[in-house]
């Protein structure tokens, strides 16, 4: 599948900002610091502009952006309209937590129930948006149990760090504020692992003879393609990348998303609260480096049964 | 409305046969022209005497080899939207431009509501949807919907465009959900069959299969009358006669 760096930039993201909404708003409601309004103002700041320029950056993909609004009328059928819904809906208690923390500096009492609902609300959209890729039966590394889990752990771990990072400028870091992230990059990486085995190993039965259903006359080699140029479906669906490249960009994910992240949050307990935020930096750049390899061969290893029509051996 | 109608009055579809396909892309060329000249914006056709000319057609002919050696043979394969009758395409597109008709089952997109989103031709199997770059919408098959209820037109007109085109009589068009139609009677005839049934989408269209293979091996042929016998008979109007057939046989 044709990796468009737009949805790309939108999934990892909007991730990593509903990540470190659920990361803000849960550690905030069960009084893990004190709710110092510059800390909420850049948190809940960064989480909300991280959401908002992936959700801008999706209409970016779009033929006709200035009927996108539509796009959140078929909430009953569609997965992509849902997640509009429920990503426009998470700004909601979200501006109502965030005005009480940043004006009000109150992160507890009857505030919680934005913070729950946003938390709510912000792992729903992660889930609908893993959903949009999980319920198409055309594309086989996409049709797995583990893609929709492999989208929201990577949103926690993503936010996870971006919050060790935010945390870090405002005040020492508690154990608990690095112990945690740390288990959601390692509940992410093994997830991901998970997956890739499951896609690696998952049965691709379909061929070009199912395709035609000229299977019971021999053998069938595309012989004559309907255009000499490619067209918008191959372009599309047919983009793959090469097994040897796929391997090695797998290795400098994985590296970049858990390894590099798990050495700094580790040196982080250790290190003196002035030089965490430098920790906390390194590990968010490494993350979202690898994160956005990992987003670009979620595309590129995918293959699309359409091409079992143009030539592809299997799908 | 992306949800799908629960039944639908007609199975409209088309039936192609590929035994008598030759792939000459009438078909094609039709229903590019119907759909450039017609209710929407035309088809798009970017840099068309240019390095890379490319644009969105709605029915594309493939061919294959089938079998290997002796056994091979070339089979022309026209693929274009199947119609079907539970297609993720519909159900997947979040403005509701999507949809299938109750009262014929075509599925269509309505281009002014379509935002280009091309989530639907993720969801096809059949590769049926393409994005036209000009109009900035998902394009498809229409199964000449503004043909075949259009009074303006001649009544032998009223099928799609690909079906009047071509000229060895290889589509065919009906409603295939009703089983005296004569589509259906040729499917059933000459066993029709759906492209990957194992997807779940059910597909009206159906395809022929190519029938067995004709040729010296598989011949029946017996000769109407018996050849001359030019052996036998000393008698010379016989012989005279049998010369004369011979020299006037040549």
């Amino acid at each position: 599948m044709h990796p468009a760096y737009s949805v790309i930039f939108f999934t990892t993201a909007s991730g990593a900002g509903y990540g470190l909404l659920v990361w803000l708003a849960m550690a905030s409601a069960l009084g893990g610091f004190p709710p110092d309004w510059a800390l909420g103002f850049i948190g809940l700041g960064l989480a909300l502009a991280l959401i908002t320029a992936g959700l801008l950056s999706s209409t970016a993909h779009l033929g006709r952006p200035e009927r996108a609004w539509r796009a959140f009328s078929q909430w009953r059928s569609s997965w992509l309209s849902r997640e509009g819904v429920l990503a426009v809906a998470t700004y909601i208690p979200a501006a109502i937590l965030g005005i009480s923390w940043v004006f009000y500096e109150t992160t507890q009492g009857a505030v919680v129930f934005a913070s729950v609902l946003v938390s709510v609300l912000a792992l729903a959209t992660v889930y609908a948006t893993g959903m949009i890729y999980a319920s198409l039966p055309t594309i086989r590394a996409w049709n797995q149990p583990l893609t929709v889990p492999v989208y929201m752990t990577l949103a926690m771990a993503t936010g996870g760090v971006l919050f060790v990072f935010v945390l870090s400028l405002f005040t020492q870091l508690p154990t608990w504020a690095i112990v945690l992230p740390l288990a959601a990059v390692i509940a992410a990486y093994v997830t991901k692992r998970f997956y890739w085995q499951a896609v690696d190993e998952s049965p691709r039965p379909l061929r070009p003879e199912n395709a035609t259903g000229l299977g019971h006359l021999g053998k069938v080699r595309h012989l004559e393609p309907p255009h000499a140029q490619a067209n918008f479906v191959m372009r599309e669906m047919g983009f793959k990348v090469a097994r040897k490249h796929a391997d090695k960009l797998r290795r400098l994910s994985a590296y970049l998303m858990f390894l590099v992240p798990t050495v700094c949050l580790l040196l982080l307990l250790m290190v003196s609260s002035y030089t965490a935020p430098l920790f906390a930096l390194v590990a968010v750049i490494a993350m979202g480096g690898g994160v956005v390899i990992e987003r670009w061969l979620f595309f590129a290893e995918a293959e699309h049964v359409s091409m079992l029509f143009y030539g592809a051996a299997a799908a | 409305m992306t949800s799908l109608p629960q039944t639908t009055e007609k199975k409209l579809g088309l039936v192609i046969d590929l035994d008598i396909c030759v792939g000459c892309q009438a078909c094609v060329t039709s229903c590019k022209e119907w759909n450039t000249g017609g209710y929407s914006a035309p088809l798009s056709d970017i840099d068309p005497y240019g390095a890379d000319p490319h644009g969105s057609w709605l029915n594309r002919v493939h061919g294959y080899e089938v079998g290997e050696g002796e056994t091979g043979r070339t089979v022309h394969f026209p693929r274009s939207c199947l119609h079907c009758e539970t297609p993720a395409c519909v159900t997947v597109c979040p403005t509701g431009a999507s949809y299938k008709r109750a009262e014929d089952g075509i599925v269509l997109v309505n281009p002014d509501m379509c935002i280009g989103c091309k989530l639907c031709s993720w969801a096809c199997p059949y590769g049926a949807r393409e994005y036209d770059e000009n109009h900035g919408v998902m394009k498809k098959c229409t199964l000449c919907v503004d043909r075949i209820y259009n009074t303006h037109l001649a009544a032998e007109d009223r099928v799609p465009a690909c079906v009047r085109a071509c000229p060895t009589g290889a589509r065919h068009f009906g409603d295939i959900g009703d089983p005296d139609s004569a589509v259906s009677k040729l499917v059933a005839e000459r066993g029709g069959y759906d492209l990957m049934p194992e997807m779940g989408y059910k597909p009206v269209n159906k395809y022929l299969p190519p029938r067995a293979r004709r040729d010296s091996t598989t011949s029946t042929f017996q000769p109407a009358v018996e050849a001359p016998d030019h052996s036998g008979g000393g008698d010379l109007a016989s012989s005279f006669f049998a010369w004369a057939d011979k020299m006037l046989s040549r």
